[in-house]
């Protein structure tokens, strides 16, 4: 109680994540356990050889995307029902600042995020070595708590669900892509033509504004080794760094909103 | 939750009725529609590496697995009489390129080159395949070199071209100097020259694969089992043999 009075984002944060827990996230998370798990074995029958490797990898890749997938159709919905009911009003007629109330929420739907990273690594245990699983979950609560950012931020600014769910997917997708968008744009073959010139700096320059979401979490560390421990930290300090930026924009919107 | 629904009753007959048929209209379509194994004919040309990365979104291990056993499913339907006779060799070495290329640590794309693709009985196809199998070879040398042992075996005994086993064997010998690598394989050139019938062969080097703790994968230890079994059946009745 002591606790809550003078930590009102953690109250904030605590109600969020009971709230997540309460839904069916859970009970979908297991289904989407089974269902990744079935797919990959199947897989794995069909191959005639690296039978583990693709099971591991193929598992570890899908329970990634069904873990971004969850976090952000949550959020959204959680902003989005909040709103809708006019929970918002109620909570920001209490005597905690917007600040406090966008940040307790953020932490709240990092820590569900978290949540979904430990029940997907949890089975991948029977493969992979937990070192490099270690890393790997250590990754996806991250990747969780920037794709939660980024949702939040997006449900915020744009009202619409699908809307927000849209610019969530893009902005997800194309962290995930832009290397390979860049090195298709600096190819040899996509020649030196103006028009070319400007194609690639458009690329460089997008790139430069998206987290760099191609490296972390790769289900290639779960086969062939996690990065070190020096290069993870600077992967999560990557993401660290675009939470923070995600936040920013979150909190300059939702203080100057009016309600 | 139940409590609040209404009875099954309260749901028209027309809408049963019709819920009823839509499933089985559903159900008899799919069947009759069912599409078969994909022909020759259907593979498609191959994507750059890069493309084939930008579709993985960055988890290349899985992609490049994923797209080998897409690969193999194509001329691989059972009214076959010889699985991936009739594929376009040329596009499927760029297929193989490609997976190679988005991961390169895989073993999947050589393994299926040398012991599936490269036991097709039409020797400017086997020719083909080999000549991907070594040019690929000097990259990882040390992770690489049974699908080019396997090859040199082949040129040997399929196409009777020992100078070309020899340029295999000669390349493993020089290039793959790793502790991983068995003794034997470091002395290929010996090894092919030896007077050994296939059959013999393969199991020396199945034996040795096994030894040396590489053939790990209960998938990949079944599938070389049936291809030695195949050998033997072959060799122990070599005039069907020669009729296909």
């Amino acid at each position: 109680m002591m606790r809550s009075r003078r930590f009102p984002c953690l109250t904030v944060a605590r109600y969020t994540l009971v709230e997540a827990l309460r839904s069916g996230l859970p009970w979908l998370a297991a289904a989407a356990i089974i269902a990744v798990l079935a797919l990959s074995g199947f897989l794995a029958q069909v191959a005639i050889t690296e039978a583990g490797a693709l099971r591991v990898s193929v598992a570890g890749a899908l329970l990634r995307v069904v873990a971004i997938f969850m976090i952000c159709t949550h959020t959204v919905a959680s902003i989005a029902r909040e709103t809708n009911d006019k929970g918002l009003e109620l909570v920001l007629a209490l005597p905690i600042s917007r600040s406090t109330q966008y940040l307790g929420k953020l932490f709240g739907f990092a820590c569900t995020g978290a949540f979904l990273a430990t029940l997907f690594a949890l089975p991948l245990l029977i493969w992979a070595k937990p070192a490099d699983l270690a890393a790997w979950w250590i990754s996806l609560a991250a990747e969780t708590a920037l794709i939660a950012a980024g949702a939040q931020f997006f449900a915020s600014v744009l009202a619409q669900p699908a809307a927000a769910i849209g610019a969530t997917a893009g902005l997800y997708l194309l962290g995930r892509s832009i290397s390979a968008i860049q090195a298709i744009a600096g190819s040899p073959l996509a020649g030196d033509s103006t028009l070319n010139e400007a194609a690639r700096w458009s690329v460089d320059a997008l790139a430069v504004l998206l987290p760099r979401l191609d490296s972390v979490t790769s289900g290639d560390w779960l086969l062939y080794g996690a990065p070190g421990a020096g290069e993870l930290a600077r992967m999560l300090l990557g993401l660290a760094l675009y939470v923070a930026l995600l936040a920013a924009a979150g909190l300059f919107d939702f203080n100057r909103r009016n309600f | 939750m139940r409590g609040v629904e209404r009875p099954l009753s309260a749901v028209p007959a027309g809408v049963l009725y019709l819920l009823a048929a839509a499933v089985a209209a559903q159900l008899a379509w799919s069947i009759a529609q069912r599409p078969p194994a994909p022909a020759a004919a259907d593979l498609p040309p191959a994507p750059s590496a890069n493309v084939l990365r930008l579709a993985g979104f960055g988890e290349t291990a899985a992609l490049a697995r994923l797209a080998m056993v897409w690969l193999q499913a194509f001329d691989s339907r059972g009214d076959n009489e010889i699985p991936y006779q009739r594929l376009d060799y040329g596009r499927l070495i760029a297929w193989l390129q490609a997976i190679l290329a988005t991961d390169p640590r895989s073993e999947y794309p050589l393994f299926a080159a040398s012991r599936v693709y490269g036991e097709n009985p039409d020797p400017a196809k086997m020719r083909q395949i080999f000549d991907f199998i070594f040019n690929e070879f000097s990259a990882d040398p040390n992770r690489r070199w049974p699908a080019l042992a396997h090859a040199a075996l082949l040129a040997k005994h399929r196409l009777n071209d020992l100078p070309l086993a020899l340029r295999y064997a000669a390349a493993i010998q020089h290039q793959a100097t790793g502790a991983s690598v068995p003794l034997w394989a470091r002395q290929m050139e010996i090894f092919i020259l030896e007077d050994m019938n296939e059959l013999q062969a393969a199991k020396v080097m199945l034996g040795g694969l096994l030894a040396a703790g590489r053939i790990r994968d209960p998938e990949e230890r079944r599938f070389l089992q049936r291809r030695l079994d195949d050998i033997e059946r072959r060799l122990a009745n070599p005039a069907k043999d020669q009729s296909r």
